[in-house]
């Protein structure tokens, strides 16, 4: 990828709140903090800094702290996704991304900090291992509607979406690894979900199916308005599509656009030799985001490095 | 074969094998046959309950295996022990436990031998009473969280993630469990009640498409297995629960062999 001009849109980073500024000089006031540590972005972490919400959010976490075995694993961490948004949280492992995304589900209770998800929020979860269990009978058709029950057209229409149409009736035990991913995808979408959470949904998926994987999901958003979140420790691919990343190593490193986000001290500090070889796969933004109400700041970042 | 005891015989091995069914199949998709079994192991500590305590032998056996059930959600957290070896443990403790009380409450009095292996020719009309209400309560929870059961057999944290009452259904099938032993109990013995539970479910797995059609047709293996084994014990003079659980584990055997020969 071509280098970013060294100019302020380098350092457009998010505020602590996680409102990516868009407005010339709103990040000026980042210029040169990047080596600084998070405290200094105000990311949560000291106590005396209360962020408040952002209300146009679906779901977000303040000062989310999580220990485990006199280990902390999380510390103070503040996340945001909004509609029409995908936020990838990226990291190295043992981050605690999918500590910090089951805690955003509730299946985990921080220590300190708190979870708000909109009320009557709708989540699609997609986990990080799917393992099939060989010991259930179950259709794809069937394991679509565990969740929630819905009729045979909507069932249809979800894998036709996900480009599975053709398993519905298929054993889930016989399926390819590529057909999970999409039915298990199905499944969260079948819900009809505000926001859709995947934790290394690209795992165990070659690369063409990765990058098939993510300009899916890219559609879905457009296509459905969903806020996204999505974990990877992929660089490579899913950057791109991403309107907003966030770096953690248990606290938050860095965040802010993907172009950003790459040139980073912290996020270069984090991953090295592989920072370095990171290119960012470019599509073009041809479409609005009327749910946002406002152009994503990452197209014009795009336009910019796209030739 | 027109005697009455031999009729309830036939109407309770028969009962338990259709009342066990979805358990049964529960237990097989979430790999619960040993937690099935320690329950079952404390049904003869149970019964030295009801004994000491001087209440219904069943209820006594509801009381402990509750408490067993709740004891091993409760320890399941903890990582100081594998999770089987804690089962290895509490289900022998309360086996042993059960075998030693009783032997003291009762001295001679207790048919030991029944509880531990049933003695299905013995049953009598409150025992039918109690598996067909009791069959009606397991059989009615089960169907009312049978949505989210099954969606926990498949992905406990998707289902959870999806809003599922899973800690409710978590809780049930342990309580569903303990109401099965108590009243299958006198009928198959605290030994043999989870070859009732797991044989006929993993004979069913190879011909089922649907986790309906595990249940229906484990159901129906179970029942059949049942009235034949009765058939052999009557014929050839053996006891009946062990000569029933044979022919549902020769029925086993011969689903997982065509299963295996269908493979290749």
């Amino acid at each position: 990828m071509r280098r970013l001009p060294n100019g302020g849109r380098g350092c457009d980073v998010t505020t602590a709140d996680g409102r990516t500024s868009g407005a010339a000089g709103g990040h000026d006031h980042h210029h040169g903090a990047h080596h600084h540590t998070h405290h200094d972005h105000g990311s949560g972490c000291d106590p005396s800094v209360v962020t408040p919400p952002d209300p146009k959010a679906l779901l977000s976490g303040r000062g989310i702290t999580f220990a485990r075995g006199g280990r902390t694993i999380l510390d103070g961490i503040d996340i945001d996704v909004r509609p029409g948004e995908i936020v990838t949280l990226i990291g190295p492992n043992g981050a605690g991304k999918t500590t910090l995304v089951r805690t955003l589900l509730g299946l985990e209770t921080p220590d300190q900090g708190t979870v708000m998800r909109r009320p009557g929020l709708v989540v699609g979860y997609v986990p990080q291992r799917f393992e099939r269990d060989a010991a259930v009978p179950l259709s794809v058709a069937r394991f679509l509607t565990l969740g929630k029950p819905v009729v045979r057209t909507t069932v249809a229409a979800v894998l036709d979406e996900v480009g599975a149409a053709h398993v519905i009736d298929r054993q889930l035990v016989k399926l390819s690894g590529g057909e999970l991913q999409r039915v298990v995808l199905a499944r969260a979408l079948v819900r009809d979900p505000d926001v859709l959470v995947l934790d290394e949904p690209a795992r165990g998926v070659d690369h063409l199916g990765e990058a098939e994987l993510y300009a899916l999901i890219g559609r879905l958003r457009d296509r459905r308005g969903l806020g996204v979140l999505l974990v990877s420790h992929d660089l490579h691919v899913v950057m791109a599509q991403s309107d907003r990343v966030l770096c953690i190593n248990r606290h938050v490193c860095c965040h802010g656009v993907p172009e950003t986000v790459a040139q980073h001290p912290e996020y270069m500090r984090l991953f090295g030799t592989a920072a370095r070889a990171f290119a960012i796969y470019q599509h073009h933004h041809d479409h609005e985001h009327a749910l946002t109400g406002e152009p994503l700041p990452s197209s014009s970042a795009h336009a910019d490095t796209n030739r | 074969m027109t005697d009455p005891f031999i009729l309830r015989a036939l109407l309770a091995s028969v009962g338990v094998a259709i009342v066990v069914a979805p358990l049964g199949c529960l237990v097989v998709w979430r790999r619960m046959s040993y937690f099935g079994a320690t329950i079952a192991h404390g049904g003869l500590l149970g019964v030295a309950l009801g004994l000491a305590l001087d209440i219904d032998l069943t209820l006594g056996v509801v009381l402990v295996a509750l408490a067993l059930g709740g004891l091993m959600l409760g320890l399941g957290r903890q990582r100081a022990v594998p999770a089987d070896s804690l089962l290895g443990i509490l289900s022998h403790a309360a086996l042993a436990g059960g075998i030693v009380a009783a032997a003291q409450l009762s001295g001679q009095r207790l048919d030991l031998i029944g509880y531990l292996f049933g003695d299905v020719l013995a049953v009598g009309t409150s025992d039918l009473v109690w598996l067909g209400a009791g069959g009606i309560v397991v059989l009615g929870v089960v169907g009312w969280l049978w949505r989210t059961l099954v969606a926990v057999a498949v992905h406990e944290e998707l289902a959870m993630a999806e809003g599922l009452p899973v800690r409710i259904a978590e809780a049930a099938l342990v309580l569903l469990l303990a109401l099965t032993v108590a009243i299958a109990m006198k009928i198959v013995g605290v030994l043999l009640i989870v070859a009732f539970l797991v044989m006929p479910a993993a004979a069913a797995r190879p011909f089922a498409g649907t986790p309906e059609a595990m249940v229906g047709l484990a159901a129906v293996i179970g029942a059949l297995s049942s009235a034949a084994g009765l058939g052999v014990s009557i014929g050839i003079d053996v006891p009946a629960g062990p000569a029933i659980v044979l022919v549902m584990s020769a029925v086993s055997a011969a689903s997982i062999v065509w299963q295996s020969l269908r493979r290749d």
